[in-house]
């Protein structure tokens, strides 16, 4: 394998990440700060690859698409958190598990309903089409690099908001101790909501980005969601930082073992058991790392004991 | 008390009603008894699109086979095994159905028929085809509308012979379904395999393989991706500037996907048993009904739902469902017009068929595809000889 495609291959694997960190980054504020379980993450990443796809039918404007990704799911967010996941915040675990699931199934449906059952048209406009020459001669997609663009700006700007603003104080305050928060007269439920709505919108961002390279149907949101879970745990749950390291690694691992294995296999085997050892060793590698991540750091890489 | 009365009243009428259902039910048995189809596919999560489209042209079958002679039990399936296997549990238990049907993805087949078979009931495939069920495995009440799982794949590598490929890159998602794919294609293509690929079942992203793709020095892509996997696939494909030729079977580029894909499949060969626009009264008479049922051209999915209906509805008109052997006669018989044309049915119980090499075009706004020739005629699978059944 050259230099060349094993650099494509790297940047392949920044991109997936980055896309699982915007999934992930809510998914452990919402931990971090409420204590919740969410499943009904990947629902918010489906709502707002729907809702883009749907505004860039009506106005064939991408970014118009995109802002309607965040609002809706954002939206969604807030009004689920209101209607439902605050009555699950001093539940334990199990039933936040099954409440969620149940949001899954009532969303998943929900769509159908009203989106119909065949998988929507999205696709990437026409100023992001194509490749560009990166130094050394690589060909690389447009749009992935913008993927990989947006996704640094959101971990930058979500760094920036919870250690520098007074909402980000109070989200760290909230990680900390939520009794004391609320008894020094802090609105903590004004602050949940947001917490979950920024943690939707975010969701729905990756959603509707993702959805212009693959299909948005139905169900789109669960396979991303076990892997920002994975993502969360390699991490150390509640971290910022943890879910960025945690989702950068997931995707180069990911990636880089689909493409390498099958070569090194290859090395020592005849080619086509190689192929299917190699795959299949790929798809459980990251579970792999995850486990191994677990036995060295039980709280993850930047969670704290 | 009103409200007791008005309880009363409600139970009257509901004894009633049954009764009624009852003796209407009675009266169609008379002659032949009912045939009772069960039919489980996947309605609601990813790849509903495709049971949705079996089902709609199963019950457009029947509606047009007439006379109420056969009744339909509709089920999800959810995509999962676990839950296809519950719900085929309840329809040979409680509803004590007849026949079943309707699975879309082998995995899910492979649970079902075995166990629907070991009853003595019926299991009629509209669609997935594994080779375990083809081969030693088959069964004397296990029969395939559609195809056993490789014919498609034969097709396209029959296909890529004549677009003049040398070098193929290969891939396909690591299931069965996926594996007979490339043991099909390997079948009937004549050049040499570049690079040869298993992708993770419901894979999305394709960024790796295509790169791969970059740096290899194939001719040319065969894959199968089906359902949102190629949705996936064709646009990324599309955006990575490669203009390798693409060739593949029907499934990623079938009615239910085209017009999420958009531009980025125009002019693609693939390979099926059937194209909308296919020259016979039939396939016309078939299409024409179902646009005026449903406002939406069928795809293969939903043309094999409805040939699997009008085989059920030939066999009931023949024999007696209660009377497996007679039964069974009748089914072989596969005494249908097939809306693919010539329809017969191999030792093993599968189709012996003609494929075709299908191209996308756009009509209007809408995108489908046209058939272009016969890919490989009167193709049997390879594991009909396999097969112990004689008869």
């Amino acid at each position: 394998m050259d230099l060349l495609l094993l650099i494509e291959q790297i940047l392949n694997g920044l991109q997936f990440g980055v896309m699982l960190f915007l999934m992930a980054a809510g998914l452990t504020l919402i931990f971090g700060v409420m204590g919740l379980i969410n499943l009904a993450h990947g629902s918010l990443f489906m709502i707002g690859a729907f809702a883009a796809a749907a505004v860039a039918g009506w106005t064939g404007s991408f970014l118009l698409a995109l802002i309607a990704s965040l609002a809706a799911a954002a939206m969604v967010g807030a009004l689920v958190e209101i209607t439902v996941i605050r009555r699950l915040y001093d539940r334990e675990h199990l039933d936040q598990v099954l409440a969620t699931f149940a949001l899954i199934l009532i969303f998943s449906e929900g769509t159908r309903w009203i989106f119909g059952s065949f998988p929507l048209f999205l696709d990437i406009p026409a100023w992001l089409k194509g490749t560009i020459s990166l130094p050394g001669g690589i060909q690389y997609s447009l749009y992935r690099l913008t993927i990989i663009g947006i996704g640094l700006v959101v971990a930058v700007g979500l760094f920036l908001l919870i250690s520098k603003t007074r909402v980000g104080m109070r989200i760290r305050a909230g990680e900390n101790d939520r009794e004391m928060i609320g008894a020094l007269g802090v609105d903590i439920s004004a602050l949940y909501t947001l917490v979950f709505a920024l943690g939707a919108a975010l969701a729905g961002l990756s959603g509707a980005l993702v959805g212009a390279i693959q299909s948005v149907e139905v169900g789109m949101g669960e396979p991303v969601l076990i892997l920002a879970f994975v993502v969360i745990v390699i991490g150390g749950i509640g971290s910022i930082k943890g879910a960025l390291a945690g989702a950068i690694l997931v995707g180069l691992t990911d990636t880089l073992g689909r493409t390498l294995l099958p070569v090194i296999f290859g090395a020592f085997m005849e080619p086509s058991a190689a192929t299917t050892v190699g795959s299949a060793l790929a798809s459980m590698l990251i579970y792999i790392l995850m486990a191994g991540v677990l036995i060295f750091r039980p709280t993850g890489l930047f969670g704290r004991a | 008390m009103i409200s007791m009365n008005g309880k009363a009243a409600l139970k009257t009428l509901g004894a009633a009603t049954a009764m009624a259902l009852a003796l209407a039910s009675a009266a169609v048995a008379d002659g032949h008894s009912k045939v009772k189809v069960g039919l489980i596919t996947t309605l609601t999560g990813g790849g509903a699109g495709l049971g949705v489209d079996i089902r709609d042209g199963f019950l457009l079958g029947v509606k047009q086979a007439g006379d109420g002679g056969i009744e339909v039990v509709v089920e999800d399936d959810q995509r999962k095994p676990d839950v296809a296997v519950k719900v085929a549990d309840k329809l040979l238990q409680s509803d004590k159905v007849d026949i079943m049907t309707g699975l879309v993805f082998s995995n899910l087949a492979l649970a079902v028929a075995p166990a629907t078979t070991a009853q003595g009931k019926f299991y009629i495939s509209p669609n997935a085809g594994p080779a375990q069920l083809a081969g030693r495995g088959c069964h004397e009440n296990y029969f395939n509308v559609a195809w056993q799982n490789d014919g498609p794949h034969e097709a396209a590598g029959a296909t890529a012979n004549k677009m003049g490929m040398k070098k193929a890159f290969i891939f396909a998602p690591n299931y069965p379904a996926g594996q007979d794919a490339l043991n099909g294609f390997k079948r009937t293509f004549e050049g040499e395999i570049e690079t040869e690929i298993f992708t993770k079942l419901g894979q999305t992203d394709y960024a790796a393989e295509i790169a791969q793709m970059r740096a290899s020095d194939a001719d040319g892509i065969f894959f199968f991706a089906p359902g949102g996997m190629g949705i996936s696939f064709l646009k990324q494909y599309a955006d990575s500037g490669i203009d390798l030729p693409l060739v593949g079977p029907a499934f990623s580029f079938d009615q239910t996907i085209l017009p999420a894909v958009g531009d980025a499949a125009e002019g693609v060969l693939n390979t099926a048993q059937w194209a909308p626009d296919l020259d016979n009264d039939a396939s016309r008479a078939f299409v024409e009904s179902f646009k005026a049922e449903y406002g939406r051209i069928p795809s293969i999915y939903a043309q094999q739902g409805f040939d699997t209906a009008l085989l059920i509805a030939s066999a009931a008109a023949k024999a007696d469902v209660k009377d497996t052997d007679a039964f069974r006669d009748a089914l072989r018989a596969a005494d249908f017009t097939s809306t693919r044309g010539d329809f017969r049915f191999g030792n093993n119980q599968h189709p012996i068929q003609d494929f075709w090499v299908r191209k996308v075009v756009k009509d209007g706004d809408i995108y489908t595809n046209t058939a272009v020739e016969i890919a490989i005629e009167d193709r049997q699978d390879v594991y009909a000889a396999e097969c112990k059944l004689e008869w």
